[in-house]
C-alpha cells in the first residue's frame, strides 16, 4: 500500500514545480533581489555637492561611518539600536510576566473562570487596531494638554509643568506602554495554547504527589513552556527591532524622522526612513546592520529549537520504554 | 468512621472550597482590571470624540458630551481641501488589502499543496528555504526594493504593494500544517481516476476543504495589510493614492491638531470599523492565534 502511494506521487511529481513556482518567482523578484541589491548599495558612497550627486564605491566605509568609527561622524546606528532595545525591553519584560500569569489562570482546569472567552477576546483587541491610530491616540491623551496629563496633574501625581513629550523616560516609557498594551493579549493567547498542549497526566501525577499550585507552575508549566517562550521572545525581539509605526507617530519632530525629545526615541527603521532618499548607501548599510542582528537572533532560535526536538525525542523514548514495561 | 473525623473532613472541605472561591474572585478581579486597561483608551477615544477641544483639555471624563456631530462636520470641513480624504484613504487601503489578501492566501495554499502532495527533486530544500526565510522581515530589503521599483517606474503604483504578498512564508507554513492534519492523498487519487487535472483538483476539491484555514489566514493577512504603514509611506508620495494609516499620520499635522475634538473624531472614524469587524470575527481570530501563532 505504502509503496504504491510513493509510486503515484513520483509520477505526478513534476506538478510540484508548477505549484510552488509563483511563490518562488515572487520571492525572487520582490524580496531576494532587493535584499541582494541592498547589500550592494551599502557599499556605495553617495555625496552631494552643488546639487550634483556622485556615487562611488566605498567598501565598508558606510558601516564605519554609521558605527561612529570615523572622526566627525556620530554613531547613529548604535544610538538608535540602544533606543530601540530600551523601548523593546521596557515592553517585553512586563509583558511576559503578565502574559504568563494570565495564561496560567485562563487555562487552569482546577479553578475555572467563567468569562475566559470574553477575557481572551477583550485583551486581544488592541493588537488588531492600526498601530498608527493607537500611537496618535496615546499621543493625544498624554500630550501636554491631553486629558490624562491634565488629570494626573490635578490629582497631584505629576507636577503642573511636567510634559511627557519633553521627558526622556516619559516618552520612552509611554512607547513601551503602548507596545505592552498592544501585544500582551497576543502573547497570552500564544502561551495559553502552549499550556493546553502540556499533557494533563503530568499535572495529575503532581497532584497525587501533593504538589501545590506554585510548585506546579515553576516545576512543570514553566520548563515545558520553554519552546513557546523562546518563540515569543524571538518573534517579539525581531518585531521589536523593526519598531516603526508607534515611535514614528508618537513624539516625532516636525522636520523629519527624529524621535523627541533630543533624538532619544528614534529607532533604526526611523533612521532608514530618514535616509532612504537622501543617502541611499548609508540607509542600505543600516538595513544590512538590522539584517545581521536579525540573523543572529534567528540562529539562536534555531539552536534552541534543536534542543527542543532533542527533548521531544527523549520524552518519546521514555514513553516507549514505559509502554514496554 | 467516628463523628469527629466526619466533621473534620467536612470542615476541611468547606475551607478548601472557600479558598477556591477567594482565589477565583481574586483572579476574576485581576482579569477584569486588565480588560479595563485594554478597553479604556478606546472608551476615552469615543467619549472625547463627543466633546469640544476645551472640554477635552479639562481632563479625563467617561461621560459623553454633545459635540459629536459638530466634530464630524469639522473633520469633514478640514479634510475637504485636502487631496486625501478619509473616505478616499479607506478606499485606497481596500484596493490594496483585498487583492493582497487574496494573493497571500491563494498562492500560499498552492505552495503548501505543491510541497505537501508532490514528490519532486528539491522538495525538502524548498521547504527548508521557506522555513528559513520566515524570520526575515520585509523592512530589511526596503532600500533595494525602493530603488528597483523606482527604476521600473512603479512608485505611486499599487502593484508593488500587492504582488509581494504572493510570497508569504508564514501563511505557507500555516497552510502546510493544516494540510498535514486534514488532507488525504487517497482523495486526490480518487479525483485523478475520475480524470480531473491537477490544477482542477486543487481549485475545486482542495480549496473548498481548506476553507477554515483560508478564512483564518485571510483575516490576519487583511489586518496586516490594512494596518501597514512602513512600505506605503516609502512607495506612495502622491497624496491622493495614500492609505488609511498615512491619513492617520496626517491627523498629527498642525492643520488638525488645533482642534482636539477633530483629532479624536478622526481616530474614532478609523478605529471603529476595525473594532466592529473584530467583534464580529473575534471567535475565529482568537482560535486562529492559538493555532497559528502568527503575529500581525
Amino acid at each position: 500500500m505504502k509503496g504504491k502511494k510513493r509510486h503515484k506521487t513520483v509520477e505526478y511529481g513534476k506538478y510540484g514545480y508548477f505549484f510552488i513556482a509563483p511563490f518562488f518567482i515572487a520571492y525572487l523578484i520582490f524580496q531576494l533581489w532587493p535584499l541582494i541589491t541592498t547589500f550592494y548599495y551599502s557599499t556605495l558612497m553617495y555625496t552631494k555637492r552643488n546639487l550634483v550627486e556622485t556615487v562611488e564605491f566605498g567598501g565598508l566605509q558606510n558601516f564605519i561611518n554609521m558605527l561612529g568609527l570615523t572622526a566627525g561622524e556620530r554613531g547613529y546606528a548604535l544610538i538608535y539600536l540602544k533606543n530601540t532595545l530600551i523601548m523593546w525591553a521596557g515592553n517585553f519584560i512586563p509583558q511576559i510576566i503578565v502574559s504568563l500569569l494570565l495564561a496560567a489562570w485562563l487555562s487552569d482546569s482546577k479553578i475555572k473562570l467563567k468569562a475566559t472567552g470574553a477575557y481572551k477576546i477583550i485583551i486581544y483587541l488592541p493588537s488588531v487596531i492600526t498601530a498608527a491610530s493607537v500611537s496618535v491616540l496615546f499621543n493625544a491623551m498624554f500630550s501636554q494638554y491631553g486629558p490624562i496629563t491634565k488629570t494626573l496633574c490635578n490629582i497631584g501625581i505629576i507636577s503642573s509643568d511636567f510634559d511627557f513629550m519633553r521627558s526622556v523616560p516619559g516618552t520612552r516609557g509611554l512607547i513601551s506602554l503602548i507596545l505592552f498594551w498592544m501585544w500582551y493579549g497576543n502573547t497570552t493567547l500564544l502561551l495559553i495554547s502552549g499550556v493546553l498542549g502540556i499533557d494533563p497526566s503530568i499535572y495529575e501525577a503532581a497532584d497525587i504527589d501533593g504538589a501545590n499550585t506554585k510548585q506546579k507552575f515553576f516545576r512543570i508549566t514553566l520548563p515545558l513552556l520553554k519552546p513557546i517562550l523562546m518563540y515569543v521572545l524571538i518573534t517579539s525581539a525581531i518585531g521589536g527591532l523593526q519598531m516603526y509605526d508607534i515611535p514614528a507617530l508618537f513624539n516625532r519632530s516636525k522636520t523629519g524622522y527624529i524621535g523627541l525629545p533630543d533624538d532619544t526615541s528614534t529607532t533604526l527603521t526611523m533612521y532608514i526612513m530618514r535616509l532612504y532618499s537622501s543617502d541611499v548607501g548609508k540607509a542600505a548599510a543600516v538595513s544590512v546592520f538590522l539584517f545581521i542582528i536579525t540573523l543572529i537572533i534567528s540562529l539562536i532560535f534555531f539552536a534552541t529549537m534543536g534542543d527542543k526536538d532533542a527533548r521531544k525525542l527523549k520524552r518519546e523514548q521514555k514513553k516507549r520504554r514505559k509502554a514496554g514495561m | 468512621m467516628s463523628e469527629k473525623a466526619v466533621m473534620k473532613e467536612q470542615k476541611s472541605l468547606k475551607s478548601y472550597s472557600a479558598a477556591v472561591f477567594r482565589q477565583k474572585l481574586f483572579r476574576n478581579i485581576v482579569c477584569i482590571l486588565f480588560c479595563i486597561i485594554s478597553l479604556l483608551p478606546f472608551v476615552m477615544m469615543i467619549m472625547n470624540a463627543t466633546r469640544t477641544s476645551s472640554e477635552i483639555q479639562q481632563g479625563i471624563s467617561l461621560l459623553p458630551s454633545g459635540n459629536f456631530i459638530e466634530n464630524w462636520k469639522n473633520l469633514m470641513l478640514k479634510q475637504s481641501g485636502m487631496q486625501l480624504t478619509m473616505g478616499r484613504a479607506m478606499m485606497n487601503s481596500l484596493i490594496i488589502a483585498v487583492p493582497g489578501t487574496f494573493c497571500a492566501v491563494y498562492f500560499s495554499a498552492m505552495t503548501a499543496y505543491g510541497i505537501h502532495v508532490y514528490d519532486f527533486k528539491g522538495r525538502k530544500l524548498a521547504w527548508a528555504f521557506i522555513m528559513g526565510i520566515m524570520m526575515i522581515p520585509n523592512q530589511i530589503s526596503i532600500i533595494g526594493f525602493y530603488q528597483f521599483m523606482m527604476k521600473l517606474n512603479m512608485l505611486d503604483n499599487y502593484l508593488p504593494l500587492i504582488l509581494p504578498c504572493i510570497a508569504a512564508p508564514t501563511v505557507v507554513f500555516f497552510m502546510k500544517q493544516y494540510m498535514e492534519s486534514s488532507l488525504s492523498i487517497e482523495m486526490i487519487e480518487a479525483a485523478r481516476i475520475d480524470g480531473a487535472g491537477e490544477f482542477r483538483i486543487f481549485n475545486t476539491i482542495i480549496m473548498p476543504l481548506m476553507k477554515p484555514a483560508l478564512a483564518t489566514q485571510a483575516i490576519f493577512q487583511f489586518i496586516a495589510q490594512w494596518n501597514n504603514l512602513f512600505t506605503p509611506s516609502i512607495l506612495l508620495s502622491n497624496d491622493s493614492k495614500k492609505t488609511l494609516p498615512l491619513f492617520v499620520q496626517m491627523l498629527t499635522s498642525d492643520q488638525f491638531k488645533v482642534d482636539f475634538g477633530v483629532v479624536y473624531m478622526g481616530l474614532f472614524a478609523t478605529v471603529i470599523p476595525l473594532i466592529i469587524a473584530y467583534l464580529l470575527l473575534s471567535r475565529y481570530i482568537v482560535a486562529g492565534v492559538s493555532l497559528g501563532g502568527v503575529k500581525g
